[in-house]
Order: C-alpha cells, then structure tokens, then sequence
C-alpha cells in the first residue's frame, strides 16, 4: 500500500488515500466535496515494473514564490537502487524539487514520499533516511575532515562504538584517509565535494540526494567524482538522486533522466530512449540571417532557430552531401556545416528550442527572475 | 536523548572552533583590557561618595563587556553558519530546531563565561600586585561562585539578542550596523562606566529600559558592594530578560527557517 498526497484542484485542500501501484481509486474532497480520481501511476514505464518498489514517489508537487512557480505540479517515481537525473538548465527548479524533498522547504501543494515517510507530515523521519550532497559547500572549513564526520554522526544518531569505524570507511571510499586529520580549509574544492560525498553516507541512507554534484570542478575531478557515484551505487545499492545541468554527467551516470524546465518535466525515460526519440543523429547548418525564409522553404522538417537549421536524419554522414547540394541549389548560402551524434542536450533543445547552457539573453532573463525569486 | 545528543554536538562545534581561533581569544580580550588600564587609569576620580575608585567602580561593567563582545559574536556565528553553508547541514538533520538554537546558545555563552572569567581572574591578579587598582574590588572564591552564574545567565541573554538579529538580518554587513547603533549605545547607556544617578533625567530614562544596566548593577553590587539598583531588582530583570531572550531568539531562529 502506498500512501499518497495531493492537493484539491478545487480548494487546495491536502487529501491524502492508499492505493496499490497502477490503482485508480475514487476520492472525495472533504472540503469542498469535489469528486476526482486519484491514479497510483506516473510513467507507462512504471506500469510495467509494477514490482519495483519505488524509494521517491512525487505527486503534483508544486511550490510557488510570489510571482513565479518555482516547480510546476512535477509527478515522477524513483525506483529503488536506480540512479535518477534532473537535468536542466540553472534556475529550472532542480535544488527547489531537492529542497522540498529534503525537508528544507515546504511545498505550496501536492506532496511526496520519500522512503515511505510523508515529506510534510513525517520530515524528521524522512531526514533520518536521507543522505544530501548540497550544491554549494557546507563543511565546516575550520574544522579538520575527520570532526566534520565526526559531528554529522553524532547529529544523526550514529552510535558511538559505529562511528570510528563508518567514519574510517566513508573517507577510504573517497580516498581522503590520509587527509582525515587536516582541517578542511587546506582542501581543494574537489577534495571538499568528496569530503562531502563521505559525509552523506556515514548514517547509511537509503536515498542519496546530489545537488550539482560536480559543480565547479574541473573535468578530471568530476570523473573522479562520477567513478565514486558509480561505485555507491554498485556497493551500497543505494537509491541516487542528483540534478545536473551537465548534459554528459546525466548521459554518463543516470539510469533514468526527467528533464526539467521552467519548473516543468518536459521528458523522461532512459538517457539512450531520450536520444533515439530524436530520430538519429542531427545535421547542424550555420546560414546567414537572409537566408532564414529561404531555408524555412526549402527544409520543411527543419527546426530553425535564429540563423542554424537543425536536421535529424538517420545516418548524418551519408545524409550531409544530398543536405549540402540541395542547399546550394536552393542558394542557401552555408557558412559551417556540423554533425551531432544526439545529446540529452539535442533533446533538450529539440523539446524547447534553447540549449541547456544559455547564452547571454537568457542569462540575462535568469538573473531577473533570480532577483524576483529571492523576494524579501 | 537524541535531541540532548544534538545540543551537546552543536555546542561541541562552537568549543572547537573557538579553540581554533586563538586570535578572536585575544581579541575580544584587548578592548576590555584596555578599558580598565587607559579608562580606569586616566579618570581617577572616587565614585559613590569617595567609597569606591573608579577601576573598581568600573571593572564590573568591563566583565560585562567582555561578555558582551563574545555573547554577539554567536550571532556573528550564525550569519557564518549560514554563509558558509553548514547552517543547511544542522537543519537537515533529523533533530529539532529548538535543539540547534539552544547548542548554539550555550556554545557563545560557555565562550563568554571564558573570557569574563579570564578577566575577572586578570582583575584579581592585579589587585594583588598593585594595590591601588581594583581597591574596592572584592574578589574571593565566595564572590566568584555568585558573580559565575550571573555571567553565564547575562551571555545566555545576549547571546539571545545576537542570534534574534541574526535572524533577522541577511549579511555581515547589516549585523555590524546593528552592533554600532544598538548594542554599542547599550554598553554606554548601562551605568557600566558612571554612575547612572548622576545622568540627567531624560538619558536615565533610556538607562532604565536598557537591560545591560541591570547586569552591570547586578555583577556591581556583588563585586565591590554599592549599586545604584537593588540587587534583587536588578537580578530579577536580567533573570525574565535572559529567559524571554532565548525564548525571542528560538522562535525567530525558527521562523527564520
């Protein structure tokens, strides 16, 4: 039995009802005695792996700052074991998703379970089983690597005869055993994240939650980084889940993907389903301004956007001569042409018609709806 | 016992870091130090009809500022908790908030007591070399066993006006403001370097709302004899002061997050 959550779409009203996997079951709204459905389902893919047990469960979760909805009704399941990604780009609602199943904050509506605790009615029970990698530093950097882990098992209940032993354990698994006793200041940012790392496994959680955890690392440290995750999820069978706006990690690590924008899942599935819905591998043509009518004409099932003309076909390098010549027939002048095996990135623009990095427009746009968000 | 675990753990936090920082120790040393030698020494003129010298007179409210000086700067410590991002880390915990504020206030009070016991310590040293300083100071185990709970019950009601700032306010920045417009004219106005029945009418107003009076009148009646207050009035307020201080700070702390 599964407890579920949600909000009235009437009256808002919190209604919770238990229900098995793939149930549609009848509910009332005390308050305002609206009738709906509630359906214990997300994805078509849970339908089918009814027997998985599920370690997060999401149901219209929804949080609204004063003029911007943060996180846009989101529903999705985390299976047991699996590592999840939430991909998007900076300011999609990743950390705010993070933060209401933390604990941190609280929902404007819907809700979530988190290892079968009610993240609004059980949260100390929830934090009890969670383990949270921040996005930002959170080590105390006075303090030496070892009394870091020291003090969080001591505030999450770990007893004292355990302690030496997990603490001696987590910093071996991320290599710092020889660091233990230099205080934390002396570290690199690298060596801080795994520090980090370590930190969130000592009380052994059954869920981990990574926020960016790669976030300003250089590219050799973020493999390391990535090898660690891996290895946590093949020793401690522990259940991931991370957001990034790294396109490669969540293609690299993430057994399922949803990606987010604007507070929204505009898709989810397998990274390797994500790219074959785009249909092969993508022909990128630079063209000047002028062209852009014409182009619009000759490429009918393009996708333009500003002066490039994305192509999906199935096999780009057989394909790009016949794109070329028809192009110069056409008097379509082309300054670059490119190919592109699919990213997460490609689906993500495909979905949204930007890039998951964005350029100086969009930052622009980010840095304003940042200033409205933070609010008073 | 899980929360007491949590309590103790905060405040073992604040313990270590302030073993760490050998420099705040001094720090927060010097300005009370040199109150007593520049201050006390320049102005020597007899208090309280001739009975008592002014170091005397004045060492109580130096204790008091030193206590003042290392209760705020858990406040201080908060906005760093939160800046550094380790603030996130307690309050993802599984333990409740309440117990964060209270190792947090005992950790900045345990430190105060430190530095006004290093004081106090340092008053009584001196009397005993030079005996024309700190005269009228009486400094014996008896006192120092009255004048110990007195400190730890003013830094726990200061540490609480440190933390409710703190939780008020954003940055650094806007904490600094406050110490210079609040808590500095609250040092001055509390009778702890003259007496307050000298004052004009109107600033003893002022000198009668301000609770750090009441501390200095307190630690003044026990360690040289004469008070402008009645101890027991004056013990009485710092006593509903402190408690409804940490009371203010829990439920700002709280709110806050």
């Amino acid at each position: 039995m599964i407890t579920k959550t949600f909000a009235c779409p009437e009256c808002n009203t919190q209604i919770s009802c238990q229900g098995n996997l793939g149930d549609k079951i009848k509910v009332v709204c005390p308050k305002c005695g609206k009738k709906g459905v509630a359906i214990f389902a997300v994805d078509k893919a849970d339908l089918k792996t009814k027997t998985d047990s599920l370690s997060i469960e999401v149901a219209g979760l929804t949080k609204i700052y004063k003029n911007l909805k943060a996180v846009n009704n989101l529903s999705f399941n985390v299976r047991t074991g699996e590592i999840f990604g939430f991909l998007g780009p900076n300011g999609a609602g990743k950390t705010t998703t993070i933060n209401m199943l933390c604990t941190l904050m609280k929902p404007t509506s819907g809700g979530a379970i988190v290892c079968n605790y009610d993240i609004i009615k059980h949260s100390l029970e929830v934090r009890k089983c969670i383990g949270l990698v921040f996005q930002d530093a959170s080590l105390d950097d006075r303090l030496t690597a070892r009394e870091n882990l020291e003090l969080h098992s001591r505030l999450y209940g770990v007893q004292k005869s355990e302690r030496r032993k997990r603490i001696d354990e987590v910093l071996e698994l991320v290599e710092l055993s020889a660091r233990a006793d230099s205080i934390v200041r002396t570290f690199s940012g690298g060596m801080q994240r795994r520090l980090e790392i370590a930190r969130g496994l000592i009380h052994y959680p059954k869920v981990l939650f990574l926020d960016e955890p790669t976030l300003g690392l250089d590219p050799q440290t973020r493999k390391h980084v990535w090898d660690y995750i891996l290895k946590l999820k093949k020793e401690y069978k522990i259940t991931i889940m991370m957001t990034t706006h790294y396109m490669e990690e969540a293609d690299e690590l993430c057994d399922r993907v949803a990606i987010i924008d604007h507070g929204k899942i505009i898709a989810l599935g397998t990274p390797k389903k994500l790219k074959d819905n785009l249909g092969g591998d993508t022909i990128i043509l630079d063209i000047p301004d002028d062209d852009v009518e014409k182009a619009r004409k000759v490429f009918k099932k393009a996708k333009i956007f500003d002066s490039q003309v994305l192509l999906s076909v199935k096999n780009a390098g057989r394909e790009i001569k016949k794109v070329l010549e028809k192009a110069k027939k056409n008097k379509i002048y082309v300054i670059e042409a490119n190919i592109r095996k699919p990213t997460l990135n490609d689906v993500f623009l495909h979905l949204t018609g930007r890039e998951i990095r964005e350029g100086a427009a969009n930052l622009r746009d980010e840095l304003k709806r940042r200033r409205g968000m933070r609010g008073h | 016992m899980r929360e007491l675990e949590a309590v103790y753990t905060v405040w073992l936090r604040e313990m270590i870091r302030y073993y760490r920082a050998k420099e705040r120790i001094l720090a927060s040393l010097a300005m009370p130090i040199f109150w007593l030698f520049i201050f006390g020494s320049g102005i020597r003129a007899p208090v309280f009809g001739g009975q008592v010298d002014y170091t005397s007179f004045i060492a109580p409210g130096v204790i008091v500022m030193a206590l003042m000086f290392t209760s705020m700067h858990s406040g201080i410590s908060v906005i760093w908790d939160r800046e550094l991002g380790f603030m996130k880390e307690m309050l993802v915990a599984p333990v409740s908030r309440i117990s964060i504020v209270i190792g947090k206030s005992l950790g900045g009070a345990t430190t105060a007591l430190i530095q006004g016991t290093i004081i106090f310590l340092l008053i009584f040293g001196i009397q005993n070399l030079y005996s024309e300083y700190f005269s009228g100071v009486r400094i014996n185990i008896s006192t120092f066993l009255i004048v110990l709970p007195l400190m730890v019950l003013i830094s726990l009601g200061i540490v609480g006006i440190g933390i409710s700032i703190a939780s008020l306010l954003d940055t650094l920045e806007g904490f600094g403001l406050i110490m210079n417009f609040i808590v500095m004219p609250m040092f001055f106005l509390s009778g702890a370097l003259f007496p307050i029945n000298n004052l004009p009418e109107w600033i003893r107003v002022v000198t009668y709302i301000d609770p750090i009076t009441y501390a200095v009148e307190s630690l003044r009646f026990v360690m040289i004899g004469f008070s402008s207050i009645n101890f027991v009035l004056s013990f009485s307020v710092i006593f509903v002061f402190t408690f409804s201080m940490i009371l203010i700070a829990t439920y700002l702390f709280n709110r806050r997050s």
